[in-house]
């Protein structure tokens, strides 16, 4: 019996968004089906995998994360290229240190940083403040002027801060992460105030929040689906390519740093960790992620492969 | 469902004699087709209106329940195709295999090992997969008899022979095993078998469409307890063929398809194997079935399903009152959270880690996060203070102090003002409770 396959047809698609220069561009999003579902759309661009570096030595990483990155990790521009030796698509680079609980670094001295970092990878960036939203507004301007023509991604511009960032990155050509807290409404408020402003829908991202396996990705996961359902339906607003800060979240649960000692039931910490952050990877794909920010290249290697298969057509 | 009010009042008595507790017949009906009562409230209702309705209201994915006992596992029964729409009803049965060539009672106790602790209930694997690897009948049954007497997990028997499948039965056939698989070779004889010991069948097509033949096929014998599968293996085949046969179950309540399917990992790489593994239980594998009893494999996706699988309107809590950890003498500190289970047992566990006996305060945020709590209002100097009064805790110990989640920080002025307690802003990490008493709490 031949089986009648259902294919939805989707009025509409994800926007397609281009980053880096003419050398080293990538494309991102453009799909026209529910992730995967090659059977019935075109999903052109392949996810996004990127290394996270921090402009500072980040405390309280696991023996395990620390040892990829031995001897890089107090200066952002070698541990940049050796993220690219990891075969990351592209760096985002964390301005941790403008945080004023750590150095509290100026925006001219963070963009001195940020412009280093871009000047030595080959991959374009993604630059990420240090989450104080004040602060970053005039760190995310500076270094936007300083990566001027890089054509990068600069966020996160949230509710209280957009409107600096957005202007800046208007002006000097990147593409901005709109941040909002897990709120299918508020993400598309964000966006729909950041293209208010002029700044073309193709120039936004979209991070409605990502959570771990075991510590809130059901949320995540399904504010992402519902997104891209939205997105396939004609929602303009909600069509924005989605950034997911994988690593940031899968490296503070206990199940990344808690020792086999600590847990015997749990198993070997070094790859449980690794197992963290690749099945929350996985799991938000499917809910329609498209870049990802990791933290281990084991990670990054694993994943690959998986996408690759996932890439492939499953068309009947 | 998908039966509408005006179809189920159709059918009933229509005298509005209010013995169901509604006002009248199209009041209940319109309660039936919410969801919010059942055809049995009804005293009145005619036998030949019952199976009429019965037989239109099967859910589009049949109910299929493997194994016997306490560790009976159901699957189906699933309405829709996103958990946004309402939640997915029954968790994918994670299967760990074990071939008849190996040390089977070994691997057994591996796998009865895979338990774990989380928000203070017990989540574990489902299934032992007794494989016929090495041909051999006898083998197949010998294995079978150990696993049984190795584990209390029900078992899927797996060979396409239908005499070792015979035999097999013979051992375990009371258990109510899954039977796998049949075929188009062997159907008949195994829908003999399904029927005999009235055990669930796996049907496994070559494709799709065979798989949809199969399943008429079968169920015309009489089989109606039937998981499917559609014989793909590739990760990304195997996404398109789930969501095919979810689709078509439930947007065409297309019959053949309308059971819970198996998934089965080939990936020999064990994180390529997890990553499908990942795949299957956001999308639809009413069984999964893995190879590895490694912990470190299997939390994740344990993990995984339980969020995929919770209802999304309704987090997971525990009760707001006074809880001790250890046996807590009258200096004892006291600890102020939220009652979302998640955040209440990260608190829990780390403060056992202290292994300074203490009590907790989880104040009622309806099961929120500390920092969602405080975003919503629910976690404020007043519910934190109200919490201190009724709960008793003024009366157990001798100082008025408490910990506050580093997270809230914003909240110890006004908190100490209303309480009258002295409050100590904690680290914004449970994880960082134990070093954080050592320094401060003396
Ligand atoms: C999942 C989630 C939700 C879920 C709710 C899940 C739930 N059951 O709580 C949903 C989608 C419903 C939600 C809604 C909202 N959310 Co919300 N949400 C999150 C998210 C992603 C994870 C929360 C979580 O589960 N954390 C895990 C638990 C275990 O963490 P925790 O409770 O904080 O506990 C830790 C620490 O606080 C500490 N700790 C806990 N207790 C104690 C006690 C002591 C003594 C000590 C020392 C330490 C300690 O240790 C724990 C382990 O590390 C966070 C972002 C994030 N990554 O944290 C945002 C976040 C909490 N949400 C936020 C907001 C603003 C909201 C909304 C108000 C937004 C809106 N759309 O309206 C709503 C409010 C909902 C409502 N009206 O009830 C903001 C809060 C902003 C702020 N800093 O105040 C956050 C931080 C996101 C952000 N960056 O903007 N949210
Ligand atoms: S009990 Fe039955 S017959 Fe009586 S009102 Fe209710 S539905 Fe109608």
């Amino acid at each position: 019996m031949a089986v009648n396959i259902v294919k939805d047809s989707y009025k509409s698609k994800v926007v397609e968004i281009t980053v880096g220069t003419e050398a080293n561009a990538i494309k991102i999003g453009g799909d026209s089906t529910l992730p995967f579902l090659h059977f019935e759309g075109e999903m052109p661009n392949k996810q996004v995998l990127c290394l996270e570096v921090f402009d500072m030595v980040p405390e309280g990483w696991p023996e395990n994360l620390t040892a990829a990155y031995e001897g890089v990790m107090s200066d952002p521009v070698a541990w940049a290229k050796k993220c690219v030796e990891y075969g990351a698509d592209m760096v985002a680079l964390r301005l941790m240190s403008a945080h004023p609980d750590n150095s509290d670094t100026s925006p001219e001295d963070a963009a001195k940083t940020a412009k280093a970092v871009a000047d030595a990878i080959s991959v374009p960036m993604i630059v990420v403040g240090c989450g104080v939203e004040e602060k970053d507004a005039k760190v995310l301007e500076a270094v936007a002027e300083a990566l001027a023509g890089k054509t990068c991604i600069l966020g996160n511009a949230t509710n209280e801060n957009f409107k600096s960032i957005t202007g800046a990155c208007m002006v000097y050509g990147h593409s901005v992460v709109s941040q909002s807290p897990l709120d299918i409404n508020l993400a598309k408020q964000m966006n729909i105030l950041m293209t208010e402003m002029g700044l073309p829908n193709e120039r936004i991202v979209m991070d409605p929040l990502s959570g771990a396996v075991g510590y809130g990705i059901e949320y995540a996961y399904s504010i992402m689906e519902r997104a891209r359902l939205g997105a396939l339906m004609g929602d303009k607003m909600l069509g924005n390519p989605v950034i997911a800060y994988v690593g940031q979240e899968t490296w503070k649960a206990k199940e990344s740093k808690a020792s086999v000692e600590e847990f015997p039931e749990w198993g070997e910490q070094a790859k449980r960790s690794i197992l963290w952050e690749v099945v929350t990877a996985c799991t938000l794909a499917q809910a329609g992620a498209a870049i990802f920010v990791l933290r281990h290249p084991e990670s990054l290697k694993q994943l690959r492969v998986h996408f690759a298969k996932m890439m492939e057509s499953n068309a009947y | 469902m998908g039966l509408t009010g005006l179809d189920i009042f159709k059918q009933l008595p229509k005298t509005n004699c209010k013995d169901c507790g509604q006002a009248t017949c199209l009041a209940f009906a319109m309660q039936i087709a919410a969801g919010k009562a059942g055809l049995d409230g009804c005293p009145h209702v005619s036998s030949a209106a019952k199976e009429a309705l019965e037989a239109a209201s099967a859910p589009p994915v049949a109910l299929v329940k493997i194994g016997t006992g306490e560790k009976e596992i159901q699957l189906g029964n699933e309405t829709v195709l996103f958990r946004h729409d309402k939640r997915f009803e029954h968790p994918t049965a994670i299967t760990i295999s074990v071939n008849d060539t190996e040390d089977v009672a070994a691997k057994v106790q591996a796998v009865n090992k895979l338990v774990f602790d989380r928000v203070g209930m017990l989540f574990s694997v489902n299934m032992v997969a007794v494989i016929n690897a090495s041909g051999d009948a006898a083998k197949f049954a010998d294995a079978v008899k150990t696993a049984q007497e190795n584990t209390e997990f029900p078992l899927a028997l797996c060979t396409e022979d239908a005499a070792a499948m015979g035999a097999a039965l013979e051992v375990a056939g009371s258990k109510k095993p899954l039977i796998y698989a049949a075929t188009a070779a062997n159907y008949e004889a195994m829908a003999e078998l399904a029927k005999k010991y009235e055990c669930p069948l796996a049907v496994k097509g070559a494709d799709i469409n065979e798989l949809a033949d199969l399943s008429e096929k079968v169920s015309a014998l009489g089989c109606k307890q039937l998981i499917l599968d559609s014989g793909a293996r590739e990760v990304n085949k195997m996404l398109a063929d789930q969501t095919q046969i979810r689709r078509l179950a439930i947007n065409k309540r297309f019959r053949p398809f309308g059971y819970p399917t198996i998934a089965i990992v080939t990936s020999e790489d064990p994180v390529q194997a997890v990553l499908d593994a990942s795949v299957y239980i956001s999308k639809y594998a009413g069984v999964v079935v893995l190879s590895t009893a490694d912990p470190a494999e299997i939390l994740p996706l344990i993990t995984l399903r339980l969020n995929i699988y919770t209802d999304p309107q309704k987090p997971i809590a525990v009760e707001s009152k006074l809880y001790a950890v250890g046996e807590p003498g009258p200096d004892a500190p006291v600890f102020v959270t939220t009652n979302f289970s998640l955040t209440y047992f990260c608190v829990q566990g780390d403060v056992e880690a202290a292994r300074i006996p203490a009590y907790i305060l989880p104040v009622d945020s309806d099961g929120t996060s500390v920092l969602t709590a405080w975003a919503a209002g629910k976690l404020t100097p007043d519910s934190i203070t109200e919490l201190i009064k009724k709960s008793g805790i003024e009366d157990k110990v001798n100082h008025k102090k408490l910990i506050l989640p580093g997270g809230v920080a914003v909240l110890s002025g006004k908190l100490a003002e209303i309480s009258g307690w002295e409050v100590l802003v904690g680290p914004y990490d449970s994880g960082g409770i134990p070093s954080f008493l050592k320094q401060r709490w003396v």
